[in-house]
């Protein structure tokens, strides 16, 4: 299972560069989506991954025992929350320019490099 | 020493952009609620201020939740500081907005999302669990992303595509490092991070965690090679949100690093180096990027970036005397930089564009007013005896007990070209006049006075404490060095979150 994710994490990190070094500004969202979601899961790996145990130790009993670590869930939540804002801004901000820019091309996008006159 | 004073800086905003959004549609009763927000701001900085500067480090335990496992706000002299210089800030531009920011931009919610900056502001300086800290940069980023699009221009879009993509990506990288350090470390605390790295034996993962750290808030900042997005980004909204982006947001990222390096990662000769090569790259490309630029705004910009090096060369010395002079340049810059833009937004206001080579005779046409701006300009440069000559004094005296002479040469080449930059824009605009003058004018001609004091009266304000940076030079100093002594020594800083509440060892 942590193989797994690992791997997954790792593929989800690598697409994730890979798209926004692409010059469309769609495939640009596309990789920071995969990239937030890459971190979210690397959270999600890093806490130990324990199948079947609960996240509250009862009481009497000795912290020896396993149990799973309730904190990269509550993490993780915030993460996707602040995530899905920023996404959601950052879809309408790509349209908005696809609109006024009215080009998809990044290279395309450099009035701002060129002197005002 | 536990206080729960440490919220209000936090709340006071949150309340005001409340308030403010029950007013969406009366742009101009916001003004003046936002101008009370800000004017409270201050007043409830003030005292965390005083008391900050006593020496002791103030926390507050949020709920109640003892401090490895709750997250706390800390306040050192640090952060009292820039807490304080934040409201000062705040306040200036929210009154330079009343009479720059177009009703129309105020009625698609300009006050309220000013407000939820400074609260993003307030939050990271007060931060004392690495998690939260990410938490209120996402407030910052997600406030000033709606703020620099606002408007809707085309540069202003094409600014924010590259503002917004890099920001998000700083952030993803943040939390890649907290989420790598909580599988190294299992806690989220600076303070029990602070202990418990110094006690780990995986040091290579956590110098790569450093790493990581490093990239992250560098973006944020504008280090050497991660500043590109900012000259491009900067200068397309209009000017109070400008001034707030350049006075404070890189300068978070700034107290960002400082904060996480000299609590977890420093003592690394690799980072230090690192560190030491950035800051003069910064320094010397930065002012490159001034002298070819022709846009006021732009040429700001650049210095912004140039500045940033002053810092991390502090940071990277990480002697006393360095760190000291680091937190000075910081505060220094924090006030004037905003000035800059403030002044760079009013010749806007007056001459109706912003190349110098176009915008002439402001000397002959407003003598004064034109004094008032050099003052301001030469005050970034470090002209003695304005602000930024004494930070520039200690770093230099630390990088000579240092031996490091690359920063030596950073500083004064650095310092060289800025005066450049400033030199120009005061021969080419101010003095010359030309008979074939385009006669152009922008808003300020058709202004009421009131409206022209609402411009000019930030400025000044700005300005006065910038002399009083200046010329008070022996008080801010001593208080430099208290900032310095607690973030050398981050024991104090440990105790002082987890030394009270501290449990008893679990055995695993």
């Amino acid at each position: 299972m942590e193989l797994l994710l690992a791997i997954s994490i790792g593929l989800l990190y690598a697409a994730g560069i890979f798209m926004i070094l692409r010059r469309s500004l769609v495939r640009l969202i596309l990789g920071l989506i995969l990239l937030g979601n890459g971190a979210n899961l690397l959270i999600f790996l890093l806490g130990r991954i324990e199948k079947g145990k609960p996240p509250v130790i009862p009481e009497g009993s000795t912290i020896l025992e396993a149990y799973a670590d309730p904190l990269p869930q509550a993490l993780i939540l915030t993460a996707i929350v602040i995530s899905f804002g920023l996404q959601a801004f950052a879809i309408i901000l790509v349209k908005r320019a696809y609109r006024v820019v009215k080009t998809d091309d990044i290279d395309e996008m450099n009035t701002t490099e060129e002197e005002l006159v | 020493m536990n206080t729960n004073l440490l919220i209000l800086p936090i709340i006071m905003p949150l309340i005001t952009a409340i308030v403010l959004l029950f007013f969406w549609f009366r742009p101009n009763r916001q003004k003046y609620i936002s101008l009370v927000g800000h004017i409270l701001s201050v007043l409830v900085a003030i005292p965390i201020f005083l008391e900050a500067m006593k020496g002791t480090i103030l926390t507050m335990a949020v709920g109640n939740w003892a401090a490895p496992f709750g997250i706390v706000y800390v306040c050192d002299a640090f952060s009292g500081a820039l807490v304080l210089l934040t409201s000062l800030v705040g306040l200036a531009v929210g009154i330079y907005s009343n009479a720059a920011i177009q009703s129309k931009r105020a009625s698609y919610g300009y006050f309220p999302l000013v407000h939820f900056l400074l609260m993003g502001l307030y939050g990271s300086f007060l931060a004392g669990d690495i998690f939260n800290l990410y938490v209120w940069f996402e407030v910052i980023i997600i406030a000033s992303f709606v703020l620099i699009t606002l408007g809707g221009e085309k540069a202003q879009l094409e600014g924010a595509v590259k503002y917004v993509t890099m920001n998000l990506l700083a952030s993803v990288i943040f939390l890649t490092g907290i989420a790598v350090l909580y599988g190294i470390l299992g806690t989220l605390n600076l303070a029990d991070l602070s202990l418990k790295v110094s006690e780990s034996p995986h040091r290579a993962l956590i110098n790569a965690t450093a790493i990581l750290f490093l990239v992250g808030f560098g973006i944020k900042s504008a280090i050497f090679p991660l500043y590109f997005w900012l000259p491009d980004s900067y200068h397309t909204p209009p000017t109070p949100i400008s001034a707030i982006f350049g006075g404070l947001l890189t300068k978070v990222g700034v107290y960002a690093l400082i904060r996480i390096f000299s609590l977890l990662f420093i003592g690394d000769p690799f980072i230090r180096d690192l560190l030491s090569w950035i800051a003069v790259l910064t320094m010397i490309s930065g002012a490159f990027g001034a002298i070819v630029s022709y846009n006021l705004r732009k040429i700001f910009s650049y210095l912004i970036v140039s500045h940033i090096g002053f810092m991390i060369a502090g940071l990277a010395l990480f002697s006393p005397i360095a760190i000291a002079g680091a937190a000075y340049y910081m505060m220094h810059d924090i006030i004037a930089k905003t000035n800059l833009f403030l002044v760079g937004g009013t010749i806007y206001k007056i001459k109706g564009q912003l190349h110098i080579d176009r915008v002439k005779g402001l000397f002959s046409q407003y003598p004064y007013l034109s004094i008032v701006f050099a003052l301001a300009m030469f005050s970034v440069v470090g002209t003695p005896p304005l602000s930024g000559f004494w930070p520039k004094i200690m770093l230099l005296k630390g990088s000579f007990a240092m031996d490091n002479m690359w920063i030596i040469v950073g500083i004064l080449l650095a310092t060289f070209l800025t005066l450049w930059a400033m030199v120009r824009i005061w021969s080419k605009s101010f003095w010359s006049t030309e008979a074939n003058e385009e006669k152009t004018t922008g808003r300020y001609q058709e202004m009421t006075t009131s409206q022209r004091r609402l411009l000019i009266g930030p400025i000044l304000f700005l300005l006065a404490i910038s002399l009083f940076l200046g010329f008070g030079a022996g008080y801010v100093s001593q208080m430099c060095s208290l900032i310095a002594d607690q973030l050398m020594d981050s024991d104090t800083y440990v105790n002082a979150v987890l030394g009270i509440t501290n449990l008893p060892e679990i055995q695993n």
